[in-house]
């Protein structure tokens, strides 16, 4: 079948349930909290008028929404569900629980700010806050990112049996309009054939239990069959990034998507759709003879640490831009970069911006104030302030 | 149905728990190992229920409400009870409406 996308004008959150239905999920759990509830009420309403073969669990909270995607996980379903910041939160514990059982589940978390003060808009800490519960993390740019995210990832955990959360901006992205090329059904089914699980409770010929006790004697092991699945995923993550970008010619086989690096002075790295602003803003620094380049770091777990030092050897500086911050060090990705470079042969200058946190515009204009900043530190060799909260009313 | 007295269609001398010497023989996921039914969790126990079979009258109250379950139902519809898998709990004799079940101190 020839490839013909299927164009929809949706929001992020519509482009994450039409991926969920598309990527044809047996079994949703959720339960509603701003600015994640679309997801869930268009895949109601998909169930409602008969466009999808989906068992709902109503659940009263996160916790529980969490508990019932493993048990369905568990019995070889296909299982999706969607939350943001206090709500991911609440699935901390349980996050453990599906990563450690072994569960390919998809979540899409809508990045929103953590309270107090109470805030419904963007900002990655939420996410990142559950960097060290063994689920991939992907940031998507815009809403086709959002799409094609969800349905790769798939792929990708029943892979290598770990759960994925693809992360979408509140607000930027999941109530904002777009056009999302979607993929007819067909060639979606071609591409994700339905999931072999690792085991299944429903199989009733074979009982056995999950997640048991393990003395010292055998835990151990178990966490590194974990470590040693996240280190494969990356090849995975390629290799369905290369065939995503072969069938519907989007392609993600990178895992830091990079622009102008050659030649560049210095690079804007960050995550997720601040990025947008960024690339805009590269092509006309590069148009005013700035030599600049940007860094998108799709993948934060795994962390494209081979992909950084390739990077960090062709350039002078490195502006990590973080809409999170880890209070007591500095930003995560910062952070993150920083400590992958220790024993690479390649130490650019790093400067951390902190940016647009709880939803502060991050514009165009930033991006070329920030330019100007690091243009002095690569004259000058040196960073003053590694961290600076470049919103701050000062 | 699942026959208590086999596990994954063996004995239970067979069914011992797995020990790998290596992470390669691990499975991929934590299961099987340190269940209830590799591990014969009997050895925990201090008072072990006793059935009067005379005084029961197959209501089958502590088949219902075995934790573990150690407690089946044999095909001549009297209970019984596995003692590879009872902890010694009590639940069982605190249940019976007829006081069928003693709990009586083992001797090891």
């Amino acid at each position: 079948m020839e490839y013909k996308p299927i164009k929809k004008v949706v929001s992020g959150n519509y482009a994450a349930a039409y991926a969920a239905l598309h990527a044809r999920v047996q079994v949703v759990a959720a339960y509603p909290i701003t600015p994640q509830t679309s997801i869930i009420e268009k895949i109601a309403e998909f169930i409602a008028n008969g466009l999808a073969d989906i068992q709902y669990i109503p659940v009263e909270s996160e916790h529980s929404a969490m508990a019932a995607c493993i048990g369905a996980s568990a019995t070889g379903a296909r299982v999706f569900t969607a939350t943001s910041a206090q709500g991911l939160a609440l699935m901390h514990e349980m996050l453990h629980w599906a990563s450690g059982a072994r569960l390919p589940i998809v979540m899409v978390d809508v990045n929103r700010a953590m309270a107090p003060p109470w805030s419904v808009w963007d900002d990655q800490t939420d996410s990142l806050a559950q960097r060290d519960t063994g689920w991939m993390q992907f940031y998507a740019e815009n809403n086709q990112e959002v799409y094609d995210g969800v349905l790769m990832a798939y792929k990708i955990a029943e892979t290598v049996n770990l759960p994925a959360m693809i992360v979408e901006s509140a607000f930027i992205l999941s109530h904002t309009y777009d056009i999302v090329e979607m993929i007819p059904q067909e060639l979606v089914d071609e591409f994700l054939p339905p999931r072999k699980p690792l085991y299944s409770l429903a199989n009733f010929e074979e009982p056995f239990a999950v997640g048991g006790l393990a003395t010292p004697n055998d835990y151990y092991e178990f966490r590194y069959k974990i470590a040693k699945a996240m280190e494969e995923a990356k090849d995975v993550i390629k290799r369905v990034g290369k065939e995503f970008g072969e069938k519907f010619g989007r392609d993600y086989s990178e895992m830091i998507e990079k622009a102008y690096i050659d030649d560049a002075d210095f690079v804007f790295m960050g995550m997720g759709s601040l990025m947008g602003t960024v690339k805009e803003a590269v092509d006309m620094l590069r148009k005013e003879g700035y030599k600049v380049g940007y860094a998108k770091v799709r993948w934060f777990r795994p962390f494209p640490k081979e992909e950084l030092i390739e990077i960090a050897e062709s350039v002078k500086g490195i502006a990590v831009l973080d809409r999170n911050y880890s209070f007591g060090q500095e930003g995560i990705l910062f952070n993150e970069a920083k400590g992958s470079l220790y024993n690479a042969s390649a130490h650019p200058l790093m400067k951390n911006y902190i940016v647009g946190l709880g939803g502060r515009d991050f514009t165009v204009k930033d991006v070329k104030a920030i330019a100007e900043d690091m243009k002095k530190i690569i004259e000058k060799g040196k960073v003053e302030e590694e961290v600076e909260w470049y919103h701050l009313k000062r | 149905m699942v026959d208590v007295n086999t596990l994954f269609g063996k004995t239970k001398e067979e069914a011992k728990p797995i020990s790998p010497k290596s992470v390669e023989e691990y499975p991929e996921a934590p299961i099987s190992l340190g269940t209830t039914l590799v591990n014969f969790t009997g050895d925990w126990r201090t008072f072990m229920p006793v059935i009067d079979e005379s005084k029961c009258v197959k209501c089958y109250i502590c088949w219902k409400f075995c934790p573990e379950p150690a407690i089946f139902i044999k095909p001549d519809g009297m209970v019984a009870i596995d003692y590879d898998y009872c902890k010694g709990c009590g639940i069982c004799a605190n249940e019976c409406p007829t006081k069928a079940i003693a709990m009586v101190r083992e001797e090891k």
